[in-house]
């Protein structure tokens, strides 16, 4: 008989089967880029699974989440369908944005999906306003602010950081310290290494989470989640994760070796997660090979969904939802 | 009727608005405790409490991406900027965020702020504080931008920005705050996107927008002495602009002259007159003309000031020379 697991049976197996899920997904993502069925940019969340069991279990159905432009898979751990992801990179009406912003601008209002922001840094600003609604609304809801590593030297982080603290805004702040802004390493942007460190000038409560380990991740969002519902502010979360993969589809990866990647990939969130499943016998080996068939099946159901849509149409969808005023006189020459 | 400061116009728009929608807030440097820079927000904070009157720290970035953060989450935020020279530094949020935010979405999240503030040359403040930003941001599709030029128009268009679910980029002029003027009691709205012709007139049309009007009246009055018609029309709302107004105008007078307070280059004027060669090209009896501010940042210097700005003189002389006199 194994040890007692912190979380439940069907926590595990969802856990497996929406990490897997963005696992193959992302994968695709990769191959159908290079094959050039989509363009824009593409950058991959293969590695940083762990952060959506976090997603799926750390916080509450009516919390709000922003984040950077690293955003496929994300919306999916709070219940998006994968089909309109894959629709949306294909740019195609059935995509969640309606084809209008690709991979970089993932949003759904349904499950509190903010996006999706391409502009490094900017979504800081907005994630602590969307926790400023919050509290002025009376509510218990948080906002989870995601941010990469890079996006922690931007001026935004300051001033927000340090207003987000003066009005104690129910904002978590999480870095996905995947240790490189492009190819740039943390170390090579600042002298302050620990990056749980830069809420020290507001006082503003930081920790350091392994971001490899979804129960760890987790725990986190719980528990800072809690903190921000007290109505005690905000929390800078810096969540340790890597990216196998490079920043984009077009990232000689040359800023770092390959043992250092095939050492984290020793880490990986979704080993670590079948590994709690089969010490447990939560499932059998017939079961897993089972999930592995069903996402890979799944996967080529958002392909055919994404090929099979139509795409936008030029003169009735191309000012459509630029303003809300349905009689805006756009310039047409 | 009663006259009523342009500060007070605009407080009585932003007051009224917010005791009808508890969504509406106010948030700036020195909105609440200092009762506003320009004493704009005189009163508000205790009206409305802390909650709803808020002193922001110097951190327009900061302030500005929680209100189109706040905006994406249900509530109307009104932003003062100090001035609109100091809003550069939240141009990131304006640009790229607020304005975007509707489309990049599909249509799922749209951010219904009112930025407002100072804009345009206030005395010898020189370069840096001597700007206008209407041909900066009017080039962005899902902005909106007004440039009221009276205490009446302040009051009816700031209402309808606030009521607006786009966002609307306000602009005032802190030599406008003490102007007094007419405003009835009873509430009234001004439409978003029409001119408005101040004075009718048949030999030549002068479009401006803004505390520049004043110019513009002064030597479409001197003209008059002289015996010659002038059309003046404020244009109230940049983006959307008003073009069929202009065009009408130029239709009846044949000949225009652009007066507006930014620097020349890429200008309101420039896409004025680039509708009205569209729209009215053999209308024209004369080249369009405009006078703008100089093209070199603002000096301190009162002599060079006086040249640098819009000046009477220099709107007489364009008419003179659409008008071959």
């Amino acid at each position: 008989m194994a040890a007692k697991t912190k979380y439940s049976k069907k926590t595990y197996i969802d856990w497996y089967k929406m990490m897997l899920l963005a696992r193959r997904f992302e994968e695709k993502c990769g191959h159908l880029y290079v094959q050039q069925k989509f363009g824009g940019f593409c950058h991959l969340y293969i590695g940083q699974e762990a952060i959506l069991a976090g997603l799926m279990s750390g916080i509450e159905k009516d919390d709000k989440v922003v984040s950077a432009y690293r955003c496929h898979v994300q919306p999916m751990a709070l219940g998006t369908d994968p089909k309109r992801i894959m629709a949306e990179l294909y740019g195609k009406t059935t995509g969640v944005v309606k084809g209008k912003g690709g991979s970089m601008h993932m949003f759904d209002k349904e499950v509190g999906y903010f996006g999706g922001h391409g502009i490094v840094g900017g979504q800081i600003g907005l994630g602590a306003g969307i926790g400023f609604a919050e509290k002025y609304k009376g509510t218990k809801n948080v906002c989870l602010c995601f941010m990469g590593d890079g996006a922690t030297r931007q001026g935004m982080l300051h001033e927000v950081f340090n207003m987000s603290m003066l009005w104690k805004i129910p904002t978590i702040f999480i870095v996905e310290n995947n240790r490189y802004s492009m190819g740039t390493s943390v170390e090579r942007t600042t002298n302050v290494h620990d990056l749980s460190k830069l809420g020290l000038s507001y006082d503003m409560p930081s920790e350091t989470v392994d971001g490899m380990d979804p129960e760890a991740v987790t725990d986190a969002f719980k528990k800072w989640a809690k903190h921000c519902r007290a109505g005690k502010g905000p929390v800078l979360l810096n969540v340790e994760t890597y990216r196998y993969k490079g920043h984009s589809m077009s990232d000689p990866q040359k800023y770092r070796t390959k043992d250092e990647v095939e050492k984290m990939k020793k880490e990986d969130p979704i080993e670590q997660v079948l590994s709690i499943i089969r010490k447990n016998k939560f499932m059998t080996e017939k079961q897993i090979e089972q999930v592995e068939a069903d996402v890979k099946q799944e996967v080529a159901e958002c392909v055919k969904f994404a090929e099979d849509s139509p795409l936008p149409n030029a003169e009735t969808d191309l000012h459509e939802d630029v303003y809300t005023q349905e009689d805006y006189p756009f310039i047409i020459e | 009727m009663r006259e009523i400061a342009f500060r007070q116009a605009l407080n009585e728009a932003m007051s009224e608005e917010m005791r009808t929608d508890k969504n509406i807030y106010l948030m700036g440097e020195e909105v609440a405790e200092y009762n506003g820079a320009y004493k704009v927000s005189k009163g508000m904070l205790d009206e409305f409490g802390p909650e709803r009157v808020i002193d922001s720290p110097i951190s327009e970035l900061g302030f500005a991406g929680i209100a189109v953060g706040a905006s994406m989450n249900g509530l109307r935020p009104i932003v003062e900027f100090m001035t609109w020279n100091f809003a550069i530094l939240a141009a990131d949020q304006i640009i790229n965020h607020a304005a975007k935010m509707l489309q990049m979405s599909g249509g799922q999240f749209n951010c219904p702020i009112v930025f407002r503030g100072g804009n345009g040359t206030a005395g010898q403040l020189a370069a840096t504080h001597s700007q206008s930003f209407e041909q900066m941001y009017s080039h962005i599709p899902g902005l909106k931008v007004i440039t009221p030029s009276n205490p009446y128009d302040a009051k009816g268009l700031l209402k309808s920005a606030i009521r607006d679910n786009d966002p609307v980029l306000f602009m005032e002029s802190e030599k406008m705050y003490g102007d007094k003027g007419e405003v009835p009691e009873e509430e009234y709205l001004i439409p978003i996107g029409k001119a408005n012709i101040v004075k009718e007139g048949t030999d030549c049309t002068i479009v401006t927008f803004g505390k520049i009007l004043k110019v513009a009246q002064a030597a479409a009055e001197e003209m008059e002495k002289e015996g010659h018609s002038i059309e003046v029309i404020d244009l109230r709302t940049i983006r959307p602009m008003d073009v069929e107004s202009i065009v009408n105008s130029v239709k009846k007078t044949n000949r225009l002259v652009v007066v507006e307070e930014s620097f020349p280059f890429g200008s309101i004027s420039t896409e004025i007159t680039y509708n009205v060669q569209k729209h009215a090209f053999d209308y024209l009896d004369a080249p369009v003309r405009r006078v703008t501010q100089s093209d070199t940042p603002f000096p301190f210097s009162p002599t060079l000031l006086e040249e640098a700005a819009p000046n009477v003189k220099n709107v007489i002389r364009a008419i003179k020379e659409v008008m071959y006199l």
